[in-house]
């Protein structure tokens, strides 16, 4: 019996030529990452656990990424990143993306932004390894064809100290996504159209192994957004067998080796599911829910106040540029937040040309708020003055991920998830609208 | 001596997410410090729409229901371990849900803050809260005492001892998986 790619990756790191599906086993860790949200926690079990003086297992296996409440004056959220820098210090971790001058972000070249994307962009996902972080969207590197996936703060000390850790193997879910995208598509669109369909449980436990030739044809960035969204789905992990696309993408940020693992011919699936995307049509998560599906054009009487096109989902470069095709020489009804994933996406809006015009220039010239500095910003609320946050019961288009209630902040707030098309479509019209109305 | 918890409930339907089990707002709260521990207890489950009514008293640190009955899906969303340490911090001791997110089911056995029970029957529609309830761990089943009823629940399996140590490590010490 073959096996799938995650049970190859699995079993590679288990030192075993065979894993199953609901087997415990322990796994070496190759990347282990954390943030300012849950790495202090994190320390705080390794030191607990494992005594003041310890050491961790690998100083050159753990990176540190302060990424989600950076830009605000509350104190302990300040706190927590010097809690990262002085371990940082402390145990000599080679990856510490560090911010010391909040008031201008530029003048911490270290400092890159929200973690996902800048895992990618360092060259930290590789195929064939396993990553651990302590943040669900970490599923986003199985786009490299790795074992990537979210884990608690006492498992992530457990790492810390042993570099180990005790997982099920989890059986996989294939979605083979067939046929030629149509150019009001985006993978955004694809991933909410499957949640729709086997709901926010319907992968609970399993893998989500995404392939099949409109797949192939992605960009990294749209294949991160699909399986940057597997957790929406209960999913512990999204994969995609490595190819050409991603070894370019991978050496041009690293040389550190590694080893690709395709999925069997022969393979066992837990369901395997096909779709033919010509046939599908831009869609929306309504509130409160990822899985509360509609089509965009079905919702065109829903007014909204405001629309927010960033986080690791939607606020990659791919994602502005999409979101400026549809904005460039149209002013937009409501205020519409750019919130760049990281420093490099920042940087890509000022230098990055569509006919003619940088990204920055398109926003601006079409009424878009200034792009703000790069972080998690409001993708998860936060403290209560964070760039973009929900302060009001008011109706959002947005291109990040949960719309569970409260997920932006105010708990009334109604949250309609979207692609970079759909959000910039809607804040033209100034209610959720379908990106065919622009485009073509 | 067979196990049993015992206590009022408090009752929640289908996904409630680790934003409403704990806010964004109050994830600066580090776990691992026992005073902010304290603190994430007395914010456990604010976030939940104004309907089900406070599971913490404002004022107060610790929940009167020791048990939280609830539909699919309970602790989907992110995997901040603050959602099941916000709960057991508030005097939690079981969840009795018809299913979890991964996440959070492995957050409870890990940090050993609270057992994750799954009941075979969707009991947040018959129950409400306030009700007395008994867990009994040997027998694998809770007795509603309002209703006079007893309900099945599914074993615990290997994450009970994990939680009855007190969660992975010193489960990984008992069972000699790591040293000291
Ligand atoms: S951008 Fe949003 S979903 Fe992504 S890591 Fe930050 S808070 Fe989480």
């Amino acid at each position: 019996m073959g096996m799938t790619l995650t049970e190859k990756i699995l079993a590679k790191a288990a030192g075993r030529s065979v894993v199953e599906p609901g087997e415990n086993i322990w796994v070496n860790v190759d990347v282990l990452m954390t943030h300012d949200v849950c790495g202090p926690g994190t320390i705080g079990v390794f030191k607990r656990e494992f005594g003041a003086d310890a050491k961790v297992w690998d100083s050159e296996k753990i990176v540190l990424i302060p990424d989600h409440y950076i830009f605000t004056a509350d104190e302990r959220a300040n706190r927590n990143v010097d809690i990262l820098r002085d371990f940082a210090q402390e145990q000599s971790i080679k990856y510490f993306y560090d911010i010391t001058d909040r008031a201008n972000f530029k003048a911490n070249p270290d400092y890159k932004g929200v973690c996902h994307i800048a895992l990618a962009q360092e060259g930290h996902t590789r195929p064939g390894e396993v990553l651990f972080g302590t943040d669900s969207h970490t599923c986003n590197a199985g786009a490299f064809g790795q074992f990537a996936t979210g884990i608690g703060n006492t498992d992530a000390g457990f790492i810390m100290g042993t570099g180990k850790l005790l997982i099920k193997v989890p059986a996989t879910m294939r979605f083979v996504l067939n046929g030629e995208m149509p150019d009001y598509l985006l993978a955004k669109d694809l991933i909410l159209q499957i949640i729709g369909d086997i709901s926010v449980a319907g992968a609970t436990y399993r893998t989500m192994e995404f392939a099949g030739e409109a797949v192939q044809r992605m960009t990294m960035e749209e294949r991160m957004t699909l399986c940057n969204m597997a957790i929406e789905a209960g999913g512990k992990n999204g994969t995609i067998a490595p190819d050409e696309t991603t070894y370019e993408y991978v050496r041009a940020r690293t040389d550190k080796p590694f080893e690709s693992f395709y999925t069997d011919s022969d393979a066992n699936f837990y369901s395997d599911r096909t779709y033919d995307v010509s046939q599908l049509e831009p869609v929306v998560a309504k509130p409160h829910s990822p899985d509360n599906r509609a089509l965009a054009r079905e919702c065109r009487d829903v007014k909204i106040d405001r629309v927010y096109i960033g986080s690791c989902t939607g606020g990659k470069t791919t994602d502005f540029i999409n979101a400026a095709r549809i904005l460039k020489g149209h002013q937009v009804k409501v205020p519409t937040y750019i919130v760049p994933a990281t420093q490099k996406v920042y940087e890509d809006l000022f230098t990055y040309k569509h006919e003619g015009q940088t990204l920055s220039e398109i926003f601006l010239n079409s009424g878009c708020i200034e792009p703000a500095a790069p972080s998690c910003a409001a993708c998860l609320g936060g403290p209560k003055d964070t760039f973009g946050r929900m302060n009001k019961p008011e109706v959002c288009v947005s291109t990040t991920n949960r719309n569970f209630p409260g997920r932006m902040g105010e708990k009334t707030a109604q949250i309609y998830l979207a692609s970079p098309y759909t959000a910039a479509a809607s804040a033209l019209t100034g209610y959720v609208t379908d990106p065919r109305e622009f485009l073509g | 001596m067979s196990k049993v918890i015992q206590g009022k409930i408090f009752v929640v339907d289908d996904n409630i997410d680790t934003d409403q089990i704990i806010p964004a707002e109050y994830l600066t709260l580090v776990p691992s410090k026992l005073d902010e521990y304290e603190k994430l207890g007395s914010y456990a489950l604010i976030g939940l729409p104004d309907r089900y009514g406070k599971f913490v008293t404002p004022g107060q640190a610790k929940t009167e229901y020791p048990i939280i009955v609830a539909g699919e899906n309970f602790g989907c969303g992110s995997s901040r371990e603050h959602a099941p340490i916000a709960l057991g911090a508030s005097g939690v001791k079981a969840v009795v849900a018809q299913s979890y997110a991964r996440i959070f089911f492995r957050n409870c056995a890990a940090t050993g803050e609270l057992y994750p029970w799954e009941s075979v029957e969707r009991l947040c529609d018959e129950f409400q809260t306030g009700q007395e309830v008994t867990i009994d761990f040997d027998q694998n089943q809770i007795t509603n005492h309002s209703l006079n009823k007893v309900y099945v629940l599914k074993s615990l399996g290997e994450v009970r001892p994990v939680i009855d140590a007190g969660g992975i490590f010193a489960y990984a010490r008992q069972t000699g998986m790591i040293s000291r």
